[in-house]
């Protein structure tokens, strides 16, 4: 089990990136009014086939070859379904994946969102030939992050170099820190 | 909100330094980051060895991740490789340890014996 939800959408968002995606968008939005927070990952991967598809949220199923569990999907869903909430998986082979897990926001068993500017930095970071965009909503209060849109300005100057991370990280927290308002989710 | 703004004057200011981190990148730093990796907590290591190798500006470290080895109880699990040496993984990391292995083993070329995969008694 994961011990925060940033770190089950870092996990899940490997997947893509072993499905050979170039652009993944993650979204995590949270609405108070409605008690929920939904997150969204999509990529443009490989996708799965109907058969892997129908298994994919089995933990005793994987296609790596190391060992015969994988738990990362199967977590995720767990830890969406446990706050009543509710977890959805479409693919399509040649064409990507799409994930979206809602929770019940007050559920006593939701797990904290965590540190979600860690992970979409580690994912920017580690992976500078994939475009990712990230959205994050709380509200009314939203903003976006685009690699794509930093590179166009960046011209050939690498999303990992370290003026470049700085700055991502500096992003990532003055904005969210605006659109959480002091609040822990 | 943070502007776009900033990134215009990072890439002029970068771009007269663009070929000074492109040196040999001999040392490998690999951290385990599949499933069983995040749950034990092997993003802040990560981030503590990329933070760290930047900070003291070894420009010969590269810090990579990969997927699960298949000693998942161990993680998180670090492999650190120097040329012409044998390959030295370190297990159940955090963010402290990686502190140390920084300082000792990257930058003193001390393997921190305390920490490694041999320390536990299992053979490799």
């Amino acid at each position: 089990m994961m011990t925060e939800l940033s770190l089950n959408i870092l996990d899940v968002a490997q997947n893509s990136i072993k499905a050979g995606a170039k652009l993944i968008e993650i979204s995590v939005e949270i609405d108070n009014a409605a008690d929920s927070l939904t997150v969204r990952i999509d990529d443009d991967g490989c996708g799965m086939s109907g058969e892997q598809l129908a298994k994919v949220t089995d933990p005793f199923f994987t296609t790596r070859g190391t060992r015969s569990v994988g738990l990362g999907v199967s977590f995720f869903k767990q830890a969406a379904e446990m706050t009543g909430g509710g977890f959805e998986i479409t693919s399509e082979s040649g064409k990507g994946t799409k994930v979206k897990a809602t929770f019940v926001l007050s559920s006593i068993d939701r797990l904290p969102l965590g540190d979600m500017c860690s992970t979409v930095e580690t994912l920017i970071v580690y992976n500078t030939g994939i475009d990712f965009v990230y959205r994050y909503r709380v509200d009314e209060t939203e903003f976006t992050l685009s690699t794509a849109q930093m590179r166009d300005i960046l011209g050939g100057v690498s999303l990992d170099a370290p003026d470049v991370v700085e700055y991502v990280r500096g992003f990532l927290k003055e904005n969210t820190d605006e659109c959480d308002k002091g609040k822990i989710y | 909100m943070k502007s776009l703004a900033e990134l215009q004057a990072i890439k002029e200011k970068m771009q007269g330094q663009v070929n000074l981190r492109d040196n040999d990148k001999s040392v490998r730093v690999v951290v385990g980051m599949a499933t069983c990796g995040i749950a034990a907590g092997a993003r802040p290591v990560l981030q503590a060895f990329s933070d760290l190798v930047q900070k003291n500006g070894l420009n010969d470290v590269s810090v990579t991740q990969t997927g699960c080895i298949g000693l998942c109880q161990y993680e998180p699990i670090v492999e650190i490789t120097r040329p012409g040496e044998e390959k030295i993984t370190y297990i159940n990391m955090d963010a402290d340890k990686a502190k140390e292995v920084v300082e000792q083993h990257l930058m003193r070329g001390v393997v921190v014996a305390d920490y490694t995969i041999n320390s536990s008694g299992m053979a490799k």
